[in-house]
């Protein structure tokens, strides 16, 4: 099955202030942000994160064809175990996500 | 009708000089600009010190000082020097003290400090005033009083008071972005939906546009919206830059707290008015009924040594995993029979560049790496503590064998000494607002005529 990646335009993650991330998922058309907004596990994502889906919150925005995870950052931003201090790279765990 | 001139992102990522003349030219009633973020992490807070180098800011804040004269309009800058904490702000009063003087030019300059004291926190945290946001971290007097810096979020009630002193320059301590952009147009009347919307679309300067590096853009507001035009040549904004940009740095693409309400852009339009400009109107602001402010706080977390090896050898690389473990171990174990710490002193960890250095045990895929950085990380609750084990862990990470037989393996060093001494390092530990009876009550404000 292909990945999120293969599908969207763009993915890309940054941080939300020091204890959140977010990661827009840019689709650029309506069928890809169909195929992506109906085949992209909420469950799947908490998973990948190590997290709570209920601690998750996702956007649909069709208007813009993006989708919209905010995640609370598996680290605090600074933390002596924070790895990636803008939260750049954590758009790579939704972006090799399968989509069903 | 009011106009805000906003030359890029921040001070000190430099901007489009024919774009910011053009901006000039159209006569704004201000210029404003953001001057940081926590985005760059913890330790500028926790020393209160800028990010950009003080040449970069100079240089920039010159001809925006310049602009501003030319234009006949007040400046203002928002989190001057990265994390807005009164040193910060200091460090740039002094550069323009300097500016000026160079110029023989004078003007009033309006400081706005947002510093709290740690006893103030802890007053109002015993009075129930200070409310935790999600997901916050537990706190209590002593975690506050551990911070080196503390600083709440001015909104546009602090900011409409320093531009309300008439000052040609107001140099602001921590804001939200978009205090600095919103507090005129409302001041001025302009319903505080728009007003606010246009602040965070604005925020970032051109990024709302394509040639987001050019910076320059012009908020012009009316009666019920605002147009958004990019001022640099090729630059374009369009109904889906512009709309995009809420999604941006924002955990909700709809909902925005501030000081004092919520902003919310769910019913918002956008509309192109040619192929560089957009109208949006739409936006609503719900007034909250605490005033409240959130804070920001850093403290030491201990101190950190940090140490760089790189491995080719193909049998290390494809063993790294059980090298490094090993090392960690041993080290650990070194470092308590010898230096007299107890395991909750200190933390030694290496993280294997190549392999899964950036998202560590939540990385999922897998390569054949032709080498790998060993990035160890040592971090102490003293600095020398960390030295000593940083230089206990350098001969591992040098020459440590895999198996005991085997001649002794030498790694690759990139420098000497391999281990840096990185002094201390810091955290967030405060994700908090603070209600407030006046929203002046815990802001300083002075004027200076330089």
């Amino acid at each position: 099955m292909p990945d999120v990646r293969s599908i969207a335009e763009k993915v890309r993650s940054k941080n939300a202030g020091p204890f959140w991330v977010t990661i827009d998922i840019f689709c650029g058309s309506k069928g890809p942000y169909d195929r992506i907004s109906a085949g992209l596990n909420l469950q799947a994502i908490a998973e990948r994160f190590d997290t709570s889906a209920a601690l998750i919150k996702r956007f649909d925005l069709p208007n813009l064809h993006v989708i919209k995870i905010s995640v609370p950052r598996p680290q605090v931003q600074g933390t002596p175990a924070d790895r990636d201090m803008h939260g750049a790279a954590w758009a790579a765990l939704v972006a090799e996500l399968e989509v069903v | 009708m009011v106009r805000v001139l906003i030359p890029s992102g921040a001070l000190g990522l430099g901007y489009d000089h024919d774009a910011l003349e053009r901006g000039i030219a159209a006569k704004p009633d201000l210029i404003a600009i953001d001057g940081g973020s926590t985005d760059s992490g913890p330790s500028y807070l926790g020393r209160g010190v800028s990010k950009y180098a003080r040449s970069s800011t100079k240089l920039e804040w010159a001809g925006l000082i310049d602009a501003a004269d030319r234009a006949g309009c007040p400046l203002v800058i928002g989190t001057a020097g990265t994390c807005g904490a009164g040193d910060a702000v200091d460090w740039l009063v002094d550069i323009t003290r300097e500016i000026l003087a160079e110029r023989g030019m004078s003007k009033r300059i309006a400081v706005l400090k947002s510093d709290q004291p740690a006893r103030r926190v802890v007053d109002a945290l015993a009075a129930g005033s200070v409310a935790p946001l999600s997901p916050a971290p537990d706190i209590d007097a002593a975690l506050v009083e551990s911070c080196t810096n503390i600083v709440a979020l001015a909104g546009i009630e602090q900011v409409t008071a320093a531009l309300d002193t008439g000052a040609d320059i107001i140099i602001a301590g921590r804001t939200t972005d978009t205090a600095i952009i919103a507090a005129l147009p409302v001041a001025r009347g302009i319903a505080p939906g728009p007003a606010w919307h246009a602040a965070k679309i604005g925020e970032c300067g051109a990024l709302c546009a394509t040639n987001p590096q050019s910076g320059v853009i012009q908020i012009d507001w009316d009666n019920d919206g605002f147009v958004l035009t990019p001022l640099a040549d090729g630059a374009r904004a369009t109904p889906h830059t512009v709309s995009a940009h809420m999604l941006y740095e924002n955990a909700d693409p709809y909902l925005l707290h501030e000081p004092g309400g919520t902003l919310d852009v769910t019913a918002a339009q956008y509309k192109a008015i040619d192929d560089t400009r957009v109208r949006v109107t739409g936006a609503v602001w719900h007034a909250a009924e605490d005033y409240t402010v959130k804070l920001e706080g850093a403290r030491v977390a201990g101190y950190q040594t940090v140490i760089l090896a790189l491995i080719r050898d193909p049998d290390y690389v494809a063993q790294a995993q059980v090298w490094a473990d090993d090392i960690v171990a041993k080290c650990t174990q070194k470092t308590l029979d010898r230096t007299g710490a107890q395991p909750s002193d200190f933390e030694i960890e290496i993280r294997l560049i190549g392999q899964n250095a950036t998202l560590g045990a939540l990385e999922c895929k897998q390569g054949n790496p032709v080498e790998l950085g060993a990035l160890g990380l040592v971090t102490a609750n003293t600095p020398e503590l960390s030295a000593e084990i940083g230089k206990m862990l350098n001969p591992y990470l040098l020459h440590h064998p895999l198996t005991r037989d085997e001649e002794v393996p030498t790694f690759a060093f990139p420098f000497s000494p391999a281990e840096i001494d990185r002094g201390p390092i810091y955290e967030f530990c405060l994700n908090h607002v603070m209600q407030l009876d006046d929203p002046m009550e815990t802001f300083t404000l002075e004027v200076i005529d330089a």
